[in-house]
């Protein structure tokens, strides 16, 4: 076969792929996205009714989500949800719930130690890994420059 | 056994396919397929306690279909060839470690069939066995969680992604019988850059090309002169660029060529993206349906071209390309 150049393979290759459908991806995101919110938001007005405070019955939103989630992962659900609602299940809380709750099951199998505690952040790791970095260097920021803090 | 060409190979005692079989899962049973398997299991786990000990059971069950069809025991086979996907090959070392034949693991990724078919051809024709198995195994669950994320992780699928598909396929060699093994090629590894796991077809194309390209160069055959040539796992997007390719060399394979990633399955219907792939997806089409068409005389003469994406997670990490393998099998009947 006639040697061929990367670069012009690369081109072939991507007139070859049909593109991800990012319109209604965007869409799908939209209203799973914005559903789980609302969802969360109809939760927060209920545990206020029942008398929590404002604070209180936030953090009772986050814990029934993640309950939520990791059920719906549990039931083998959730990634269904997440075909069709891609960043919309990913980026609230919900996704990060099933980003730990997946590896989780699927690691059993190598035991409590070697397979679930060791690989059950082996998704969700990074998340935590760059955002307490960066909330330390928000931290430090803050501290040196106090003005910044009105900015917030 | 004599060389043609550059790099084919052709058989002068061409040994004979005795028995083949195919098994698969669930979703392999409600396709296209679904009724040349010669057994399916509803339940991928196959009882299972895990996705690999259920990835062993399908090679298993092959090699004793296949076995039975060919009306052998354990015993008549003097070498196994057998590989899948996972790390070391523990499908196969499981799978077919029961049966007590002398064993030869293999890896070629996808093209693993086409690899075993040949090296049990050639353990036949020289004599270094009587009866020699190749069987390979591929189980979209335990090659899900080594290749890509947690089966439960919610996650889209690219357009361009393949389904790995759970099935085995084993077919039996020996001296004597209606389907032949005339002679093949061995690939060589062919790596255009392509990065993208999610697009292992185009990855492979180029290597597919240059096998078939070099397989009918040397034996001075054009596609017409086949009823059928068929690859192994190309999937929508391989076959498209694959035509490509070819028709840039002067061979026009489209009038004589499927895939069987796009055999396996209905797109339209079964969510499978771009098709199927995996070491068991072209092990089960030969095993299961070509070979079928060859005993009932659908089929005369094809090439059976299995490809492999040449990659691990390591490498992917480590931001290396993927190169690809193919490795042509020429069967006849009659």
């Amino acid at each position: 076969m006639r040697p061929m150049d990367k670069e012009e393979y690369g081109r072939r290759v991507k007139a070859a792929s049909p593109p991800s459908p990012v319109g209604k991806d965007c869409c799908f995101a939209f209203l799973f996205g914005g559903s789980i919110c609302t969802l969360g938001q109809f939760l927060g007005e209920v545990y206020q009714g029942w008398g929590l405070a404002l604070a209180d019955a936030r953090t009772a939103v986050s814990v029934t989500l993640i309950f939520l989630s990791a059920a719906l992962t549990a039931l083998g659900w959730y990634d269904q949800l997440a075909k069709y609602g891609g960043a919309g299940t990913l980026v609230p809380v919900t996704g990060f719930a099933n980003s730990m709750a997946s590896p989780a099951m699927e690691f059993k199998s190598e035991g409590y130690i070697t397979g679930l505690g060791a690989k059950l952040f082996s998704v969700a790791g990074p998340v935590l890994v760059y955002g307490v970095t960066a909330s330390v260097v928000y931290g430090l920021l803050l501290y040196c420059f106090p003005a910044l803090g009105g900015l917030a | 056994m004599r060389r043609v060409g550059r790099g084919c190979l052709a058989f002068e005692r061409p040994p004979a396919l005795l028995g083949r079989a195919a098994v698969g899962g669930k979703r392999e049973a409600q396709g296209p397929l679904g009724a040349d398997l010669d057994k399916t299991f509803g339940d991928t786990s196959l009882g299972m306690d895990t996705w690999e000990q259920a990835e062993a059971q399908l090679q298993k069950e092959a090699v004793a279909l296949a076995l039975a069809r060919a009306g052998l025991g354990p015993e008549d086979l003097d070498l196994i060839f057998a590989g899948d996907l996972l790390n070391q090959c523990i499908s196969s070392t499981f799978g077919v470690m029961g049966y007590q034949v002398p064993f030869l693991g293999q890896y070629g990724a996808c093209s693993t069939m086409a690899q075993a078919l040949l090296l049990a051809a050639l353990a036949v024709e020289s004599g270094a066995a009587r009866q020699a198995a190749a069987v390979t195994s591929s189980h979209f669950c335990s090659a899900e969680r080594q290749f890509r994320l947690p089966l439960e992780y919610g996650g889209q699928r690219s357009p361009t992604a393949q389904w790995t598909a759970t099935a085995a396929g084993c077919a039996v060699v020996g001296l004597s019988g209606r389907v032949k093994v005339r002679g093949g090629l061995v690939g060589k590894i062919v790596d255009l850059g392509v990065k993208d796991p999610a697009n292992m077809g185009a990855a492979m194309a180029p290597a597919a090309a240059d096998s078939i390209a070099r397989y009918l160069r040397d034996t001075g055959t054009s596609p017409g002169d086949y009823d059928g040539i068929f690859t192994g796992d190309l999937g929508a997007v391989g076959t498209a660029l694959l035509y490509q390719l070819l028709a840039e060399e002067g061979v026009h394979l489209q009038r004589v060529h499927d895939d069987c990633g796009l055999l396996l399955y209905d797109r339209q219907r079964q969510d499978v993206h771009a098709g199927g792939s995996g070491c068991g997806c072209s092990a089960a089409v030969l095993c299961g349906h070509l070979l079928k068409r060859m005993e009932q005389g659908e089929l005369g003469d094809i090439l059976f071209c299995a490809t492999g994406a040449l990659m691990s997670p390591t490498s992917q990490q480590q931001g290396q390309s993927i190169p690809g393998v193919c490795h042509v099998v020429h069967l006849t009947a009659g």
